[in-house]
């Protein structure tokens, strides 16, 4: 094994650090893209307004300066409004806004917008007559999207989700930019310390890629499941 | 400069001179760095692709780890694994290398030209294999030879199928320029750090910042859309 100096220890930490946010920031982008993307097919034009401008104003901006001003700007309105609030109702409400939070907040975020694209393209992939269909046995709007869209959309879904989470796991890193101790950090402040940059990043580096391998496997097996009794010529 | 800018300009505590200044200064450093990376990572991609796609695993293999490793990592982990790792080379600082790359700006560059050379190898290599066989055969059947065959038919056609995801690559690259900020060079998001904490003014700071980046990334969406339609004009139906 290679000798950490005793940072073994807080890198570990900082792994974990590294997998919940990413975790987190997925459960956040798949709400966001199933929203955004039912708000885009959506009849009313100003849910798909509001769709369409998220999505293209998260592709116009770097993910690191959506992340600063979330980070930065976050603690500002918080302390703006704990001002505000004491000094119109004398509430006294504090709220420290934490480097997490604002990852978090920013990943999920930015790749909701991602999700919303290849959600749409998913819903569109299922045939029409299939929804006229459960509709006509009276099935509600609800079961419809959850027993017959849901399942046939997923297989188109699958792999556009894939790729937005193996972008996702590699930008959970620029959140050591703004002070989380996640594994990217600890590295940092490992080398600069023991002026040992090789020694720290490139073990860092391998737990990306084992991340991003076993994902690959994960996602290959999900795909495999959610073709099931899908006929594939070859 | 028109009356009604300067009125605007003299008013206001934080877009001053010499902070729009700083701003263009950024500017320019993130232009410089996002396009000679883009240059130097297709100059080296071509070559790369050709040999990924190479029946030879000596030959493939190599390019392959590349650009799985490259792919597999944070930008920002190769960004400090070059920025770092190259002064502790032994010797670097006595040989003429160590001129080159004391600052940031050429350890950022050489990090960006290495990520996005292995993504577009990957690029291309999508569209090579995926040339039609039917052209290859003709090609052959005209007798022409391996280089001859790659230079007027693979690679010409490859290109027409690789720019949509190419100039998602580019967009790509443009924002993830934004972390050269960390490693102490001022292109624009490093501009608007220094703004930031000058004023304490994240908003003004980072959303004025926001809109230049989303002003360029407009720009090269349009200028793709342009090429892609000169590149496809032959498939354009004739009445369209």
């Amino acid at each position: 094994m290679i000798d950490l100096k005793g940072y073994g220890p807080a890198l570990l930490d900082g792994a974990v650090v590294t997998i919940e946010l990413a975790l987190l920031s997925l459960a956040l982008s798949l709400t966001l893209g199933l929203i955004g993307a039912s708000a885009k097919l959506s009849k009313s034009r100003v849910a798909s307004g509001i769709a369409t401008t998220y999505t293209t104003l998260i592709r116009g901006v770097p993910d690191l300066v959506m992340m600063l001003l979330f980070y930065y700007g976050g603690q500002v309105a918080v302390n703006n409004l704990s001002d505000y609030l004491y000094d119109a109702y004398g509430v006294d409400f504090f709220f420290q806004f934490d480097p997490f939070i604002a990852g978090v907040l920013t990943i999920g975020l930015i790749f909701g917008a991602y999700m919303a694209e290849t959600f749409r393209g998913a819903f569109l992939a299922v045939e029409r007559g299939q929804i006229e269909a459960a509709r006509a046995y009276g099935f509600s709007r609800w079961r419809t999207f959850h027993r017959i869209i849901l399942p046939q959309m997923l297989r188109h879904a699958l792999p556009g989700i894939g790729n937005n989470w193996q972008v996702l796991l590699k930008t959970t890193a620029l959140v050591s930019i703004i002070g989380l101790t996640d594994m990217v950090r600890v590295a940092e402040e490992a080398a600069k310390a023991e002026r040992m940059p090789f020694h720290f990043f490139i073990p860092v580096a391998f737990v990306y890629l084992s991340l991003t391998a076993i994902s690959e496997l994960f996602i290959k097996w999900l795909t495999k499941r959610a073709n099931v009794g899908v006929v594939q010529g070859s | 400069m028109p009356e009604f800018l300067a009125e605007l300009l003299n008013r206001n505590d934080i877009f001053t001179a010499s902070t729009i200044m700083e701003y263009w200064g950024g500017l320019v450093t993130t232009v410089q760095l996002v396009f000679l990376s883009l240059v130097l990572g297709l100059l080296l991609a071509v070559p790369l692709a050709i040999m990924r796609t190479s029946k030879n695993p000596l030959i493939n293999t190599p390019v392959w780890l590349y650009t799985y490793v490259f792919r597999g990592t944070p930008l920002l982990i190769q960004l400090y694994i070059i920025y770092y790792g190259l002064a502790q080379i032994e010797g670097i600082q006595q040989t003429f290398w160590w001129e080159i790359f004391r600052g940031a700006f050429y350890p950022a560059l050489l990090a960006f030209t290495l990520n996005t050379a292995a993504y577009t190898t990957e690029i291309i290599r999508g569209a090579i294999v995926a040339t039609p066989h039917g052209e290859i055969e003709a090609a052959k059947a005209y007798g022409m030879s391996w280089a001859l065959r790659m230079r007027r038919i693979i690679l010409p056609s490859a290109a027409r199928r690789a720019v949509q995801a190419y100039s998602n690559e580019v967009i790509f690259m443009l924002h993830a320029s934004a972390i050269a900020s960390v490693v102490t060079l001022v292109d624009l998001t490093g501009a608007a750090r220094n703004i930031y904490s000058r004023f304490y003014a994240p908003f003004e700071a980072f959303i004025f910042v926001a809109l230049i980046y989303m002003a360029l990334t407009f720009l090269l969406v349009f200028a793709f859309r342009k090429l892609e339609n000169y590149l496809l004009q032959h498939q354009r139906p004739v009445n369209g």
